[in-house]
């Protein structure tokens, strides 16, 4: 009976793990506002006020529903639609009741994710002048660079390819909403890894 | 399920407080951009061989078709301009055909009082639209001949160009006809005229090969010739010594990459210019033998004030153009004042930057390129300042070779093949020739069968531009018809010509008949509305920044009863010149009688056809050898008008574009990469241009025939200030540009939704230290305020550009941030081009 016993507390336990697993799937590609705590921590301390959501100006924060599991009421951005603009005073932040969001103070403390290009897609590494991404990245230079190259098959042209600084990219997604290729969208933000659970 | 604020409410109602009223920053949705379906991704039955429809560069677009649609589009790795490549406007630009908003019927407008605004008009018949715009036209020019004017562009193709300029100065004997294109090249056109005496580079594409060290003067090539900045980087990359300066008043996408970048304060890169040259001449590092053998020296009319009076042309810049010779030494002696110090104090740029550019120029072994736009033409002193560039380059001899050449970037498509090879300027005739010269008068009556004499009476040029609408805008000017372009958004000084100002009522009051794809802000102020195929919609001919003429195959029908130009152009010469004759014979039979279907009583319906025909009257200019007209072959050659040679019209679909002067040699139309440098033709040099015009084996093989004297000119020009100049009340300089997303006014690449996407709206830039001095965030809206009107826009610190302290920038391509309300419409006294690039403004938070 105590094997069967323990048995079934583990298999409630894994079931319970899973399950809170299975409720907060989406968790993994959804982008946090700034100064979000890491996710779990985020989701613990995060009481739903939806002030962040009011407080942005470009009602670039979305509040969740049933289909972010756990994360229902919490806030997120999706940047294809309507990324972050990295407000100079991060209103987002300043208005958090909690430490949801918190411990940002310029633009460099931002750690919502990072940009991803896929360079099959893109159509700038395949030689068109675009690099959209790069310009209206608002760490241009920073966050997006250009490697130059000389187009393999035309000497006489160059490759301005928009290359991402891991270090450098805070994840706000302008990039993914200024993008022109669609199906897909040639650069997207990946949200930052969760640390682990609980 | 799409999450709004409304479920966000629903989930989060307990401790949900009261939402903040007011404060959204919000997202510009521009008035009439209902932007369109994409191009689909069906295999096409067939390619069409055309050109993009936005910048000078001119690169070859492939356009696929799917049952008489326009499916998809790709480089065109046979247009020798662009190999293949196209910046995001190139690549997107078979969608600008399908905005939803497209204009398909003729309006025209009821109530005048809705004038500004596109309510008002209604739907009429082509039939009616026509005979109400001839009649309007054929009242008003028979009350008098200068109440009349038409506004082309660098944007009509070379053809409707060529139509245009024909039923204006030919049918209605009258100068009022100009191009947008004074808005963009003019500068350029008159820098050349004085210092060589023939428009449009000598030099190509090929030098971008080549260069040693290039030097951008006012040019942000990175953004606004995307394709070409390629092929500079390209050569960079290929050989590291390649050395580029970038002059410019603002740090912009290409300085980013070059090796030295030089701010100058707005208007003293003509002290920089003299400085180089005089650096020099007092280093002994110019080549004499070039000047002894190749050039002239003059000086001009100084002390020429500014334009901001109507009478200006007659009172102080009555003399802005007269040159006169002088010596070499006098020339020297006028230079010595620039010093290196000199130029420093004026400018802001060290007097080590500016001594390490002439240094380069005075490396004999060194190739260089110069390259500019509109920071050098959209200039109060733009003739000047093209003028001491070329001087620097014809000093050290750095012209006409692989490698060395100024070389004047075009803006549009189709600014030199259109405006400036066919001539719709109030000055000009079609291949270079002007109209207060009677041989060129002469020349031009027999190409179109006139009698002697016929001419005479467009001996004086017209009303360019800025005084055209100024004249409009008094009420002077009661008819003007506009083409390709977007003069209520793009015009200077916006407040008098949208009819705000006291003396721009006349706008409001005048008739204005707006040729158009889509509602912009120039329709908003037409009375008549004509619906026009655009770009592929019909068959076009483009020429671009290195003398290719281009064309475009016609690849769908236009949509609803939008009809081509020149059939509208044509229907209209129809009814105005009925009743007209031209000796015996009436006028519209002389005039246009080759392409009119006297049995349907309409254009000939093979567009082809028509574009034919035209072409090869067109080409006669050109080719005067060919000619049964002996008198022709007499005048033409004296003229030279061979050194514009053009090729047969089917060549160009042939060879997806040719550069003139295209010669024929053994049976190939073979093209010139550069003019004046004797050499073999295959191999691009200007072979049969030197031999018949020239003479071979002068020093560096070269020789300038079509300048006076053989000799081009090095003419001395001084350093004079800005129109307006910043003060305590208005204490920044305001300069106006593009952005590589969007093409000029925005009226198609906003309709593209790539496009917009990328770039959904302007923005103004401003140092991160002036913001903060003014309390201004990054994102905050703020108004752009100068003597003449305000706009309001989003401030960026952080933009793709990076404006000194002191100076803003805001680009102008969007209609809800109408900048132009706040920019001046003083002109270069000689080119009569417009600044856009400097006024003063003063900035405060929205």
């Amino acid at each position: 009976m105590k094997g069967a016993g323990f048995f079934k507390l583990m298999i409630g336990g894994l079931a319970a793990y899973e399950l809170l697993n299975i409720m907060k799937a989406g968790n993994k590609t959804v982008l946090r506002p700034p100064g979000a705590a890491d996710e779990d921590e985020f989701l613990a301390l995060c009481v739903r006020c939806g002030k962040c959501n009011q407080a942005c100006p470009y009602d670039s924060i979305k509040m969740g529903n049933e289909n972010l599991g756990l994360g229902i009421g919490t806030p997120y951005i999706d940047a294809r639609d309507n990324p972050c603009r990295l407000c100079d005073d991060f209103p987002c932040v300043n208005v958090c009741p909690t430490d949801a969001l918190t411990g940002i103070h310029n633009v460099y403390d931002v750690e919502m994710g990072t940009a991803v290009i896929d360079t099959e897609a893109c159509i700038a590494y395949h030689g068109m002048r675009c690099e959209v991404c790069y310009r209206e990245c608002p760490l241009i230079d920073e966050a997006i660079k250009l490697n130059i190259y000389v187009k393999p098959d035309d000497p006489t042209h160059a490759v301005f390819a928009p290359i991402i600084d891991q270090e450098k990219c805070v994840g706000c997604g302008i990039c993914e909403q200024r993008c022109v290729v669609d199906n897909p969208v040639a650069i997207r933000v990946k949200p930052r890894e969760i640390k682990g659970l609980f | 399920m799409e999450l709004t604020r409304r479920t966000l409410l629903k989930a989060t109602a307990i401790s949900m407080t009261m939402a903040v009223a007011g404060c959204k920053k919000k997202e510009v949705k521009p008035a009439g951009t209902d932007v369109a379906s994409a191009v689909e991704t069906a295999e096409p039955d067939e390619w069409k061989s055309t050109v993009c429809r936005f910048c000078g560069t001119g690169c070859g677009v492939l356009v696929g078709i799917k049952d008489g649609k326009v499916v998809a589009t790709k480089g065109d790795p046979d247009n020798r301009s662009s190999k293949g490549l196209n910046c995001i406007k190139g690549f997107y630009v078979g969608k600008i055909l399908f905005g939803k908003d497209r204009l398909t019927k003729p309006l025209i407008r009821e109530d005048k009082s809705k004038k500004g605004t596109m309510e008002g008009f209604r739907e009429a018949s082509w039939e009616e639209a026509l005979d109400l715009v001839a009649k309007k036209l054929k009242e008003n020019y028979e009350k008098d001949p200068s109440s009349i004017a038409f506004w082309g562009s660098g944007q009509q193709t070379i053809m409707d160009g060529y139509v245009s300029v024909k039923l204006w100065k030919a049918g209605l004997l009258n100068n009022n006809i100009d191009p947008n294109a004074r808005l963009c090249m003019a500068s350029a056109v008159t820098g050349f005229m004085s210092t060589f005496q023939s428009d449009e580079p000598m030099g190509s594409y090929k030098d971008l090969d080549e260069a040693d060290v290039f030097v951008t003067w006012g040019a942000n090539m990175a953004e606004m010739h995307p394709v070409l900045y390629s092929r500079l980087t390209a050569r960079k990359l290929a050989n590291t010594s390649v050395k580029h300066y970038d002059l410019t008043t603002r740090h912009s996408r290409t300085s980013e990459t070059a090796d030295t970048t030089m701010i100058f304060r707005p208007q003293s890169d003509l002290a920089i210019a003299n400085a180089i040259a005089n650096y020099l001449i007092q280093n002994n590092l110019y080549d004499q033998k070039f000047i002894d053998d190749h050039l002239k020296f003059k000086a001009g009319t100084e002390n020429l004030g500014h334009s901001f009076k109507d009478d200006y042309d007659v009172t102080d810049g009555k003399d802005a153009d007269k040159v006169w010779e002088i010596s070499f030494e006098e020339y020297k002696q006028s230079v010595s004042a620039y010093t290196l110090e000199k130029a420093e104090e004026i400018s802001g740029v060290p007097a080590s930057d500016i001594e390490a550019l002439a240094k380069e120029f005075g490396d004999p072994k060194k190739k260089i390129m110069s390259l500019w736009t509109m920071g050098m033409n959209q200039h109060t002193r733009g003739t000047w300042i093209n003028n001491l560039v070329y001087n620097i380059h014809l000093l050290t001899g750095k012209i006409s070779k692989p490698g060395n050449g100024p070389f004047s970037l075009t803006g549009q498509p189709s600014a030199c093949g259109t405006a400036r090879e066919v001539g719709v300027f109030s000055h000009r005739l079609p291949s270079d020739m002007v109209v207060n010269n009677p041989e060129h008068r002469r020349y031009t009556e027999m190409i179109w069968n006139l009698p002697a004499g016929y001419l005479d009476p467009i001996e004086k040029p017209g009303f360019h531009t800025v005084k055209m609408f100024r004249e409009l805008g008094k009420g002077n000017v009661k008819f003007l018809w506009s083409m390709s372009n977007n003069w209520g958004q793009t015009m200077p000084k916006l407040n008098r010509f949208r009819g705000n100002d006291a003396d721009g009522k006349g706008v409001l009051d005048g008739f204005i008949v707006v040729s158009e794809v889509y509602p912009t802000k120039s329709t908003e102020l037409a009375d008549v509305v004509f619906p026009a195929a655009m770009w592929v919609e019909r068959e076009g001919q483009f020429g671009n920044a290195e003398r290719r003429t281009s064309v475009f195959e016609k690849c769908t029908e236009p949509p609803g009863e939008a009809k081509w130009d020149i059939w509208t152009l044509i229907q209209i010469a129809k009814r105005v010149l009925d009743g007209k004759k031209i000796g015996d014979k009436p006028s519209f039979d002389v005039l246009f009688g080759n392409v009119w279907d006297y049995d349907k009583n309409d254009l000939l319906e093979d567009g082809h056809e028509v574009n034919s025909r035209l072409w090869a009257e067109y080409r006669s200019f050109t080719n005067p050898h060919e000619s049964k007209n002996k008198e022709i072959q007499e005048l033409g050659k004296k003229l030279k008008l061979k050194a514009k040679q053009m090729a047969p019209y089917e060549e160009y679909f042939k060879q997806h574009g040719i550069c003139w002067p295209v010669r024929e040699v053994n049976g190939e139309w073979v093209e010139t990469n550069w003019r004046y440098a004797h050499g073999k033709q295959e191999e691009g040099f200007d072979q049969y241009g030197v031999e018949e015009f020239g003479e071979i084996g002068k020093y560096d093989n070269i020789d300038f025939y079509k300048s006076d004297d053989h000799r081009p000119s090095v003419i001395f020009r001084p350093f004079e200030d800005a129109a307006e100049i910043p003060d305590a009340e208005y204490p920044f300089w305001l300069c106006t540009g593009r952005v590589l997303e969007h093409w000029h006014s925005g009226s198609m690449t906003r309709r593209v939704p790539e496009l917009h996407r990328a770039v959904p709206e302007a923005l103004c830039e401003i140092h991160p230290e002036d913001a903060q001095a003014l309390g201004i965030q990054n994102g905050d809206m703020v108004k752009v305020i100068s003597k003449r009107g305000e706009c309001e826009v989003k401030a960026t610190t952080k933009g793709r550009g990076n404006p000194p302290k002191g100076l803003v920038y805001v680009p102008f391509f969007a209609e809800e941030t109408l900048i132009n309300l706040v920019t001046l419409d003083c002109y270069c006294p000689i080119s009569k081009q417009p600044d856009y690039k400097k006024c003063a403004v003063k900035i405060v938070k929205a």
